[in-house]
């Protein structure tokens, strides 16, 4: 790169110093007596999340989850370092997309919905399933 | 000692597979800044044929018939997940290093005494596998040039399982024999060329030689390099963060621009996220600066490039400062009838805040009244995702900001772009 220097640019853009004249009076005064009990504010992070590092967010679309109170347009949170077990509400990838069902793993493993319109999803081998994740908790909002 | 090197496979590509599960044997590259060329790439991609820094406009048919998939970079999303990995591997080792997005030296000090070192980098690799959806390999070894040789073979074999513990002398032996010696750390282009001129084409070799003859012949750092091969390590774990002395934010334009007025406004749009990035490190800074330049590709234009720098009257985060300096710069570097490619924003010369003495007749000698606040509101505003806020100067149209043609939501950081799911 070269470099070409064309002056010095502070000499016209910079505003004239103005040299303060010291009038004002120096304040003493006690310290609020309620210092001692501020506390922090509520943070829903703090509850909801366990594990920063494998938590994810996902939006819901669709009323198959309805009767497990998600909600179309639901923000669910997947806890990717919690074991999925039996009867969980996961996030899988079935045909190389994710969706949102409970884990049915006796007698026979299967995604379930939880809406009577929808059937189950048999697994025909388990090496087809795969588990992105366990939903721990799902915000739907008024 | 004992070292372990995580590096993350493909890593680019991977972020983008983690939100994309059909994408998990497809071929996927991730092209530069303006989608000019490749990036990174996926084994699939490598597979056929296709370069690292490989032009996107001479491989897009082919490759996109052959089912391949590309992205622009998301760097919001590859943060993300590179900060997921970091802190993955913070629960796992009592110290790591971050060495770079997508690698990370670990100290395994004492861990040893609780379970095999081989069966500890399994666990990491699956643990980060299963949090994140990030693949990795493991090396491990007694020094950080032998780890990062371990970690060469958990990538290049697949019998690894891509976990390779270098613990032994005989094992470490038979890689370095297979390792061509421009795979050592610290052994660049040139340093390669001259080796093998020597006759030296392997880890082994350049392990066997005499170090004074190294020394002498190259650099004490390359003696560094083979003290290191051999076991005895002499770099330790750099735990801190540096603080970073100046910030630079530089694009590419979308196309050439000849006027100031689109000038103006990408140093201005550059001025502001070098700001935020400044605010973000809680530094404060005294002196701008400010380049622009033409296209050297093009040789038949007239070339030119210029920069400036600007001082500050106190030590300022506050945009609005930043702003005044480069916009009074870029109208001095400026030139008419030149096509241009580039511009970029500098910030340096870095305080703590309150470190800085200040000048007992500047007018300002604390900044804004005020300013503080509203940087704070502005960013916690444009980090919500709900909506951005930004400076007229900045521009509305922004004609000549980059191209990103394909890129993917920002699943992790953005409320407004989530994974949806059925």
């Amino acid at each position: 790169m070269t470099i070409d220097y064309l002056g010095n640019a502070t000499e016209e853009d910079l505003p004239l110093l103005k040299i303060p004249y010291f009038l004002n009076t120096v304040r003493v005064g006690w310290p609020s007596p309620a210092d001692d009990y501020i506390e922090r504010p509520i943070d829903l992070n703090e509850y909801l999340i366990k594990n920063i590092a494998a938590t994810y967010f996902v939006r819901v679309s669709g009323d198959s989850m309805i009767n497990a109170h998600i909600g179309d347009g639901a923000i669910l949170i997947v806890d990717r370092s919690i074991e999925p077990k039996n009867k969980m509400i996961v996030i899988a990838s079935i045909d190389g997309s994710y969706t949102c069902k409970r884990l049915i793993l006796k007698p026979k493993v299967c995604l379930v919905s939880e809406n009577p319109k929808y059937s189950p999803i048999l697994i025909a081998k388990e090496s087809e399933l795969e588990i992105a994740g366990s939903v721990i908790a799902a915000i739907n909002t008024y | 000692m004992t070292y372990a090197l995580v590096d993350c496979n493909s890593f680019y590509a991977s972020c983008e597979r983690i939100f994309r599960p059909d994408l998990k044997t497809k071929p996927v590259v991730v092209l530069s800044n303006n989608d000019g060329c490749v990036v990174a790439l996926s084994k699939e991609a490598k597979e056929l044929g296709i370069k690292m820094c490989e032009p996107w406009f001479k491989i897009k048919d082919q490759f996109i018939r052959q089912g391949g998939v590309a992205f622009s970079s998301n760097y919001e999303l590859y943060a993300d997940i590179s900060s997921r990995v970091m802190q993955t591997l913070e629960q796992l080792a009592p110290k790591i290093e971050i060495y770079s997005i997508d690698e990370a030296f670990l100290d395994l000090k004492g861990i040893d005494s609780c379970m095999q070192l081989d069966q500890f980098g399994s666990q990491c690799r699956d643990t980060i596998q299963q949090w994140v959806g990030m693949p990795v390999s493991v090396g491990i070894g007694p020094t950080k040039t032998l780890a990062k040789v371990a970690q060469y073979g958990a990538k290049k074999y697949t019998k690894t399982n891509g976990v390779v513990d270098l613990s032994g002398q005989e094992r470490q032996k038979k890689l370095m024999s297979l390792m061509p010696v421009g795979e050592v750390w610290g052994v660049g282009k040139k340093i390669n060329k001259r080796l093998n001129e020597l006759g030296i084409f392997t880890a082994l070799e350049l392990s066997e030689m005499n170090i004074q003859f190294i020394k002498k012949k190259f650099s004490s750092v390359l003696g560094r390099t083979v003290m290191e091969l051999r076991g005895h390590s002499c770099i330790g774990l750099d735990e801190q963060r540096p603080i970073k002395k100046q910030i630079m934010v530089s694009r590419t334009f979308s196309k050439q621009v000849r006027d100031l007025d689109s000038i103006n406004e990408a140093v201005s749009d550059y001025a502001v996220r070098a700001c935020e990035k400044l605010r973000k490190e809680n530094q404060y800074c005294t002196i701008a600066s400010v380049f622009i330049r033409t296209n050297y590709f093009r040789k038949q234009d007239k070339q030119y490039s210029g920069m400036l720098s600007y001082k500050l009257p106190y030590p300022t985060n506050d945009s609005r400062d930043i702003l005044f300096a480069v916009k009074s710069i870029s109208k001095k570097i400026f030139r008419e009838n030149y096509n241009f490619i580039k511009a970029g924003v500098l910030l340096s010369d870095f305080y703590d805040e309150g470190v800085h003495q200040p000048d007992l007749f500047a007018s300002q000698e604390k900044g804004r009244r005020g300013g503080k606040e509203l940087m704070q509101t502005i960013d916690r505003i444009n980090s919500s995702g709900l909506g951005k806020i930004s400076f007229a100067a900045q521009g509305i149209k922004k004609s000549w900001s980059m191209k990103r043609q394909f890129q993917s939501p920002r699943y992790s950081t953005n409320l407004q772009e989530l994974l949806v799911v059925k």
